[in-house]
C-alpha cells in the first residue's frame, strides 16, 4: 500500500509542479488518452448539478485548452504556487484518491492572493496516468478569471 | 441628507462620451443604489426553476440590498428585503430554505412568506416582566416589500410603486427574444460565481459592446473558425436600456461545414484537436447561434450556441462586482444535447474560451483611469445615436445604456 501511496503522491506532485513551472505540455502527459478532467464548484458538485467551469472529455480537449491558453486567450501574466496535501488513497490498484490543495496566484506586478482551495478527486489507470480528475474548489467565487488549470 | 452627487458636465456630442467618474465616484454609487436599484426599474431576482416548490425561499440582491424571494403555500411569488424589522440583521443566512415561517437568528422574530412580521419572541415578556409595549403593532413593522412579476420563468422585482408593469418595462422585442430561448421547462445545470475588480457598469457595457467581441476574444480567429460568414445585428429598446445582439453562423446547418470553414486548416497545429465543443445544434430552428439580451440595468440572457445562461450583475462596492451565472438546459434535452451543453459551457463562464477576458477588462479600465478625473471615454462607433443597427462594429447599445442610466439618475 505504501508503494501506491508514494506513487499517487508522486503523480500529484508532478501535476502541481508542472503547472507552477508553466510546463502545461508536461502536465498533459500525466493524463490518459481517454481521461475526463473537470474543475467544478463544490456547491454544484454537492447539489448534483453537472456544470463545470472547465470540462475536457479526453486528452485532446485538454490539449486544446492548453493550446488556447498559449495562443488565443488574453490574460495578465500570472503564475500559481500549489501546495498539495498527502493523498488519501481510497482504492487501488487502480488507485482512486483525494488530496487537498491550496493555490496561490501571483500576478506579474507582484500581488499574491490565495486564489483557490479545494480537493483533487483523482482516479488513475494501471500505468498511474490520470484517467479522471475532478478539481472541486471550495471558494465559491472565482476572482477575475480562471485561466491556468488548478 | 444624502449629498447630491457632483458630475462634471457630460461632454458631447450626443451620448458619445462617458466621464470616467461614473465608474469611480462613491457618491454616484450611493445615488445609484437609491435612484436605480431602489428606484423605478425592474431587477432580476431569480429563475422560477430555482424556486420550484411552494413554501420555500431564496436569497438574492437588488443592487446591494439583500432580498428574499419566496413562494407562499399556494405557489405565489413574493419578495421583500432580507432585513429584520427589529435590529436590521439578515433574516435568512445562506441560499434559502423551506417552511411556513422565516426566523431571524438574532432574536427569533419571524415572518411569513409574504414578508409580514408574525412573531416577536417574548412579546408578552417573561413572568410578566419586560416584553413589548401593548401598543406595538406588528403590522406596522416589517421589511420593505417589492412588487414581483415573472416573464418566461424569469422573476423580477421592484421597490417602486410607480414603474410600469414588467411586460411594459421589457417591451415586445425583448419579450420575444427572451421567449425564444425560454419557452420550455428549464433544467438547472449549475452556477458560477465570479468577482470582478471593477464597477458594475463596466461589465454591463462589455456585454452590450459588440465591437470588442472579435477583437478581444481571439479563440475563434486563432483556431481559424472565423471564415464562417456571419450575419447579425444589434437592436436597442426605445429607452436605450435593453438590447439584443445576435449573429447567425451561416454554416450552422451542416456540421461538417465547420471543418470546411477552418478546422482543416493548412496549418494543422492551429486546428482544434477535438472540435466537438464548437459543433452546435440549431435547437431553436432559426440558425441564430449567438443571442445576448440585456435588461436594464443588470440582467443578461446568454445563448452562445447551446450554452444557455442567465448572468446577474451584482454591485458589491464602487469597484467590486459579483457576476452570478446560472447555466440551464431544458427538461426535454436528449442525452446528446445535455452533454453538448456541458461541453459548450467551456466557451463561457469564468474560464470560458471566449469570455474569460471579460472578467479582466473592467479592471484594466479601472486601473487605466486612476488618474483621469475630468476626462471621458469615447463611444462613437456607429454614430452618436441609439438606434438598432446591422453588423457588429457599433457601440449603439452602449450609448443606449447611458441614455437609460442618465434618465433614471436624473443626470
Amino acid at each position: 500500500m505504501s508503494g501506491l501511496q508514494d506513487a499517487v503522491d508522486g503523480v500529484l506532485a508532478r501535476y502541481a509542479m508542472a503547472i507552477d513551472d508553466d510546463r502545461l505540455e508536461d502536465w498533459l502527459e500525466l493524463f490518459a488518452e481517454d481521461c475526463c478532467y473537470r474543475i467544478a464548484a463544490r456547491d454544484n458538485v454537492e447539489a448534483g448539478l453537472p456544470v463545470s467551469v472547465v470540462y475536457a472529455d479526453g486528452r485532446a480537449m485538454l490539449a486544446d485548452r492548453v493550446a488556447a491558453l498559449r495562443r488565443a486567450n488574453v490574460f495578465e501574466a500570472q503564475r500559481y504556487r500549489h501546495v498539495v496535501g498527502r493523498a488519501l488513497v481510497e482504492a487501488g490498484p487502480p488507485a482512486a484518491a483525494r488530496a487537498g490543495y491550496h493555490v496561490a496566484r501571483i500576478m506579474r506586478e507582484g500581488d499574491l492572493m490565495l486564489f483557490s482551495a479545494g480537493e483533487y478527486r483523482a482516479v488513475f489507470d494501471e500505468a498511474l496516468r490520470i484517467s479522471e480528475m475532478t478539481v472541486v474548489y471550495d471558494n465559491a467565487r472565482i476572482d477575475t478569471l480562471l485561466a491556468l488549470p488548478l | 441628507m444624502q449629498e447630491q452627487p457632483q458630475l462634471p458636465a457630460w461632454p458631447g456630442p450626443g451620448l458619445t462620451r462617458v466621464p470616467y467618474e461614473v465608474y469611480r465616484d462613491p457618491a454616484l454609487y450611493e445615488a445609484e443604489q437609491e435612484r436605480l436599484f431602489r428606484g423605478p426599474a425592474w431587477h432580476f431576482l431569480c429563475m422560477e426553476a430555482e424556486l420550484p416548490e411552494p413554501a420555500s425561499w431564496r436569497t438574492t440582491h437588488v443592487g446591494e440590498t439583500p432580498v428574499i424571494v419566496s413562494r407562499d403555500g399556494q405557489g405565489a411569488l413574493h419578495a421583500f428585503e432580507n432585513r429584520c424589522a427589529h435590529r436590521g440583521a439578515l433574516i435568512c443566512l445562506g441560499e434559502g430554505g423551506r417552511g411556513r415561517r422565516i426566523q431571524c437568528v438574532y432574536h427569533a422574530w419571524n415572518y411569513d412568506l409574504e414578508g409580514n412580521l408574525r412573531g416577536v419572541a417574548f412579546e408578552g415578556g417573561i413572568d410578566g416582566a419586560g416584553g413589548m409595549p401593548a401598543g406595538f403593532d406588528k403590522a406596522r413593522h416589517g421589511p420593505r416589500k417589492l412588487r414581483v412579476a415573472a416573464w418566461c420563468g424569469l422573476v423580477f422585482g421592484t421597490f417602486s410603486p410607480d414603474v410600469p408593469g414588467l411586460e411594459d418595462w421589457l417591451g415586445p422585442e425583448i419579450r420575444a427574444r427572451l421567449a425564444r430561448v425560454l419557452s420550455k421547462p428549464v433544467r438547472l445545470l449549475g452556477r458560477h460565481r465570479q468577482m470582478l475588480p471593477n464597477n458594475w457598469k463596466l461589465y454591463v457595457e462589455n456585454v452590450k459592446d459588440t465591437y470588442h467581441a472579435s477583437l478581444l476574444h481571439s479563440f475563434f480567429t486563432t483556431f481559424r473558425l472565423n471564415r464562417l460568414s456571419q450575419e447579425g445585428g444589434v437592436e436597442v429598446a426605445g429607452s436605450g436600456g435593453h438590447h439584443v445582439s445576435w449573429s447567425r453562423m451561416l454554416t450552422d446547418r451542416a456540421s461538417d461545414d465547420y471543418e470546411k470553414g477552418g478546422l482543416r486548416s493548412h496549418k494543422e497545429d492551429f486546428a482544434l484537436a477535438d472540435p466537438r465543443l464548437i459543433r452546435g445544434r440549431d435547437e431553436f430552428g432559426d440558425g441564430v447561434s449567438l443571442q445576448m439580451v440585456t435588461v436594464f440595468p443588470t440582467f443578461v440572457s446568454q445563448q452562445q450556441q447551446n450554452a444557455l445562461a442567465i448572468r446577474h450583475v451584482v454591485p458589491k462596492g464602487v469597484d467590486r462586482t459579483e457576476l452570478l451565472w446560472t447555466c440551464y438546459g431544458f427538461e426535454d434535452d436528449d442525452p446528446e444535447l445535455a452533454e453538448l451543453r456541458l461541453l459548450q459551457a467551456n466557451l463561457v463562464g469564468p474560464a470560458g474560451f471566449i469570455s474569460m477576458e471579460d472578467g479582466a477588462v473592467g479592471g484594466f479600465v479601472r486601473r487605466g483611469v486612476a488618474g483621469a478625473a475630468g476626462l471621458a471615454g469615447v463611444v462613437e462607433m456607429g454614430g452618436a445615436g441609439t438606434e438598432s443597427q446591422r453588423g457588429r462594429a457599433t457601440e449603439t447599445s452602449v450609448r443606449g445604456f447611458w441614455k437609460a442610466w442618465r434618465a433614471v439618475m436624473g443626470l
